[in-house]
């Protein structure tokens, strides 16, 4: 089959290949962006449109168990926000947890095609595949839980560091994994096997183990590099929301000694103040740190107002947050990998925590001196739907928009912070950057976020608008793998989309290891554990990286 | 043994909720009977040892012989004509049978549900509710020093439930099993498994939210009349005594039957049992777990739920998904004579559901996928013979505690499995209806 298609006169924003608005034409051909394509191929004039890469979100919460309870969770926020069938696009349901289909239509709806869940427990990894195939059009991954891992922390406490790296391969091998995902660590054993409690201090030993916190994310951020995965470990530090946990957030970055390491939602662990009072904003500590430590990446987890999902492995938080709430909640622990707490949540401005939260994620953009380190996320749904990506966009391009978006807020909370004197507005050269660009190169995703040669072909192209929140709101075409998923405005065909996987390599005889913990620790089989190649029948192995 | 016979380790049994996953099958030489299941239970023994490959035709058609085609072509058929089609069943069914059954409801703009509305519906409702803090069994079999179950009879219903998970094993933390746990049992007459308990509380019938509710104000400290006990059967002194040492646990579990969900109070039961091990949690570590019944259903409320937002009950008569239990679930929408077709797969409405809605199952055209006759088939339009999940199919199944398993089947079965079928009767729909299928080439 060949399915050319030229788009000629659109203004091209490509940062990886430093293309800042040229008018410039894109081919593409069986799926990949190519030099040319013969004279007759199919053409869409681009005139008055913005082409860029596909969106690419580094962090989201979109498939599995956790996000499944949530979904059935709240009847309430879906019977109101509906997705009806369109020819063979299946219907679906909204709300900040909507159905699998919804889920991949609305991302491609924003122009985005690729997206990684972001915390699933190995034993969980079936399920978010299951969901994943029935998440259409975006190409996907997912990162494992394995900061509270019993197994691998028992290695740890007895120093064997050849069999935890073994171990770590083995398990991204067994589930399917993108990536590797810290949690709150060392949190679950307080929390399952302690009354609920939790570890604050990265230096506090946990209970049952020979172990502080600081070592497992030593012990993981080095791993991650010695194996030469495509993305470091991605971290969800300790202490998430408490006031005074910029502190904590600082020390996990300084624990990396210089090697790749990404923290997530970074706004959540950006705060002053005393634990149990009201918080500040550490946003410019946080910055300077980042700004001047070239081995860190972060994506923000900006808050936005409304109506929003906490949905985490971060089980104590969750409680904590029930306790200040009174709403339903839902705790669910995974034996030997993982905790998890879901709650119904809405941010309000006038409320001033929250307020302080959505001005500090701002901040935190718009103070970074890099934005190939400083990505777009909000956590989907924690932070907020990612149906929010679009005004998120426009609060970042346009200062006026923030200015009056800001003086609806809590002011107390708008005036503690810097927000008011920050006058950058964001290029759209910068959008495609922390949008696009930047999370396909912290993934080490080498075919997406840009238009070169080889590339995938993943395109967005938009209107050309004042208004950039209309502009994102609707992608005029969305083009993946080399196919219309949108043409002009309409949907065309579906798409199913591919799961993103790692398979680094792993001595076969730390299975010998492993195998005896599941039988004392777990309740499946040992042999019954590990995904089969034909759950990922369309996948994609990205290759580990050599290392120098 | 002939020297030819095959044997399948790790294979899974999926006749309950359990989902045990360390059967060792032989299947005899000429592959087409189980002789032995190592591991399994005095049920799961049955489930393999008396299934065999039956010489029933693959479909019928009002009774008589067809071919898969032409029974695919009927059910088609069948579907497009009817204005309020509903499926149902899904239990006893692989995952990737209820993708497909789902998308079929999705393009006929019809109705779906599972056997969970009448089973642990309730639970579902109550959960939308208030929440729920659960576990998987792992963590319950490592950690739980306080096991408690409330109207259910896991001896007889789930006979591993005690063994694999709950009360027997040891673990690190529970280095001597059941010495280092307090069993507590809940129910309105002695049973098998209630012998087993270090406390049991027999309650009087239709007494199961007064007595939840009370332990919850004991949970909370409020003080509490004396006539608790004569209206639950337990006295005061007891069930202070009870609550006591569930808030003193390390790890408490709170596992719960349909003799909780299908008496009197029904969500509001299941409500009140999911927030009391809520409750519990401001004093120590406490889950609470619904002990499912068919292999399966868990599956089926997962499938149901990622694909529509809602876990059973599902209606699309509006082109989107809509949740109503008591509307759209399927003993009501036969009950009040909607449905004008309805499609079984792997259950036996004909059998359990009210007068009402049997006699409202013969006036209709109705679809059956079943490995055996079932009395719903005998009244079925077109019934399909397929091939049994587990020991004939492979896929995937949930157990009751939403931990996925890939199932390891035995032996190969002539017929169809009820992915295939349904995959089949779909595209056919999807043609008759002219929607087209996916993945047309690019053009511009």
């Amino acid at each position: 089959m060949s399915s050319a298609i030229r788009i000629k006169n659109g203004k091209v924003y490509d940062p990886l290949n430093g293309i800042d608005g040229e008018i410039k034409e894109i081919c593409v051909q069986d799926g990949k962006i190519v030099d040319s394509v013969p004279d007759d191929s199919p053409c869409i004039d681009a005139h008055g449109m913005v082409v860029l890469p596909g969106g690419v979100d580094i962090h989201c919460h979109i498939a599995g168990h956790k996000v499944n309870l949530a979904r059935k969770f709240q009847p309430e926020n879906k019977r109101h926000d509906v997705s009806p069938r369109v020819n063979e696009l299946r219907s679906g349901t909204g709300g900040s947890v909507p159905s699998t289909f919804t889920t991949g239509y609305r991302y491609a709806t924003l122009g985005y095609t690729t997206a990684m869940e972001a915390a699933v427990p190995p034993l969980g990894a079936r399920h978010t595949i299951e969901e994943l195939h029935d998440t259409p059009v975006i190409d996907k991954g997912f990162y494992i839980l394995l900061a509270n891992n019993v197994c691998l922390n028992q290695l740890l406490e007895k120093g064997r560091m050849a069999e935890f790296k073994e171990a770590v391969a083995w398990w991204l091998n067994a589930a399917k994994g993108y990536g590797v995902k810290l949690v709150n660590p060392g949190g679950d054993e307080p929390w399952k096997g302690n009354r609920n409690s939790n570890v604050h201090n990265l230096d506090e030993q946990i209970r049952g183990f020979d172990l502080t916190p600081r070592k497992i994310i030593k012990a993981l951020i080095d791993t991650t590099n010695d194996l030469g995965l495509p993305h470091p470990a991605h971290i969800h530090c300790n202490n998430l929301g408490h006031s005074g946990n910029y502190t904590t957030t600082i020390e996990t970055m300084k624990t990396a000694e210089g090697r790749r390491v990404h923290i997530t939602h970074i706004q959540f662990h950006s705060y002053g103040g005393e634990v149990g009072k009201n918080p500040t904003s550490k946003a410019k500590e946080i910055s300077d740190f980042i700004n001047n430590n070239p081995n860190v990446s972060a994506d923000v987890g900006q808050v936005m107002f409304g109506d929003a999902t906490i949905m985490t492995g971060d089980a104590p938080l969750t409680w904590q947050l029930r306790n200040m709430t009174n709403k339903k909640w839902i705790n669910a622990d995974t034996e030997c990998e993982s905790g998890c707490g879901i709650l119904p949540f809405s941010y309000q401005e006038h409320i001033y925590t929250h307020a302080l939260q959505w001005a500090i994620g701002l901040e935190l953009f718009l103070m970074a001196k890099d934005p190939w380190r400083m990505v777009l996320s909000t956590d989907h749904p924690n932070g907020g739907s990612f149906m929010n990506y679009p005004k998120l966009i426009r609060l970042l391009m346009d200062k006026q928009f923030r200015k009056e978006q800001a003086a609806l807020a809590n002011q107390k909370a708008i005036n503690s912070t810097s927000l008011l004197d920050l006058e950058r507005e964001m290029s759209m050269y910068e959008i495609a950057i922390i949008s696009r660009a930047a999370p396909a190169k912290l993934l080490g995703l080498d075919n997406k976020g840009h238009l070169g040669v080889g590339g995938d072909a993943d395109i967005t192209l938009y209107d050309d608008q004042e208004d950039k929140e209309a502009m994102f709101n609707a992608a005029r075409y969305v083009i993946k793998g080399g196919r219309f998923f949108i043409k002009d405005y309409e949907f065309c065909s579906d798409y199913q989309g591919r799961i993103l996987h790692v398979e680094p390599e792993y001595d076969h005889a730390i299975t010998q290891k492993i195998k005896p913990f599941f039988e004392d620790y777990y309740t499946i089989q040992f042999e019954n554990y590990s995904i089969d190649d034909s759950y990922v029948h369309d996948g994609e192995v990205v290759p580990t990286k050599s290392l120098s | 043994m002939s020297g030819s016979s095959k044997v399948i380790e790790n294979a899974i049994c999926t006749f309950c909720g359990c989902v045990c996953d360390d059967i060792e099958l032989t299947v005899d030489s000429g592959g087409k009977h189980i002789t032995q299941a190592k591991n399994a239970c005095v049920l799961g023994k049955s489930w393999f040892l008396e299934h065999k490959v039956e010489d029933f035709p693959v479909a019928l058609i009002d009774g008589k012989e067809a071919s898969l085609e032409e029974a695919v072509d009927a059910a088609a058929e069948v579907f497009v004509n009817a204005k309020f089609p509903t499926i149902y069943g899904l239990s006893d069914t692989t995952c990737e049978a209820q993708k497909q059954a789902v998308a079929i409801a999705d393009y006929l703009n019809g109705n779906i549900d599972t056997t969970t509305s009448v089973c642990h519906g309730p639970t579902g409702m109550a959960f939308q509710g208030v929440g729920e803090s659960t576990a998987s069994l792992g963590e319950i079999k490592n950690r739980a020093d306080f096991v408690m179950y409330w109207g259910g009879n896991p001896a007889e219903a789930h006979p591993r439930h005690f063994e694999r998970y709950a009360v027997n094993p040891k673990s690190p933390w529970m280095p001597n099993g059941k010495e280092d746990r307090t069993i507590a049992m809940v129910d309105i007459r002695p049973t098998q498994s209630s012998m087993i308990a270090d406390i049991f509380l027999q309650i009087k019938p239709g007494s199961d939210f007064e007595l939840l509710w009370a332990m919850r104000a004991l949970v909370k400290g409020r003080a509490l009349d004396r006539s608790v006990e004569e209206r639950t059967g337990i006295s005061l002194d007891r069930l202070e005594a009870l609550v006591q040492q569930m808030k003193d646990c390390q790890f408490g579990v709170l596992f719960f039957g349909m003799g909780l969900t299908m008496t009197r109070g029904r969500h509001f039961n299941a409500g009140a049992l999911l927030q009391l091990a809520t409750d519990l949690n401001d004093f120590t570590h406490f889950v609470s777990l619904p002990t499912r019944g068919h292999g399966n259903v868990t599956g089926a409320d997962n499938v149901v739920s990622w694909q529509t937002g809602y876990p059973f009950g599902v209606n699309f008569n509006r082109g989107y998904p809509r949740f109503n239990p008591g509307e759209f679930t399927t003993s009501d929408v036969l009950g009040r004579g909607e449905a004008d077709a309805l499609c079984v797969i792997a259950s036996d409405p004909g059998s359990n559901f009210s007068a009402k809605a049997i006699e409202h199952i013969k006036s209709i055209p109705v679809i059956t996928l079943d490995p055996k006759p079932t009395v719903t088939s005998q009244h079925a339009k077109v019934a399909f013979t397929t091939a049994t999940y587990g020991i004939n199919v492979p896929g995937t199944v949930y157990r009751m505690d939403n931990v996925p398993l890939s199932l390891r089947p035995a032996f190969d079965s002539p017929f169809p499995s009820d992915e295939v079928v349904l995959r089949a009767i779909k595209e056919r729909i999807c043609e008759l209806r002219g929607i087209t299928p996916n993945h047309k080439p690019a053009a511009a």
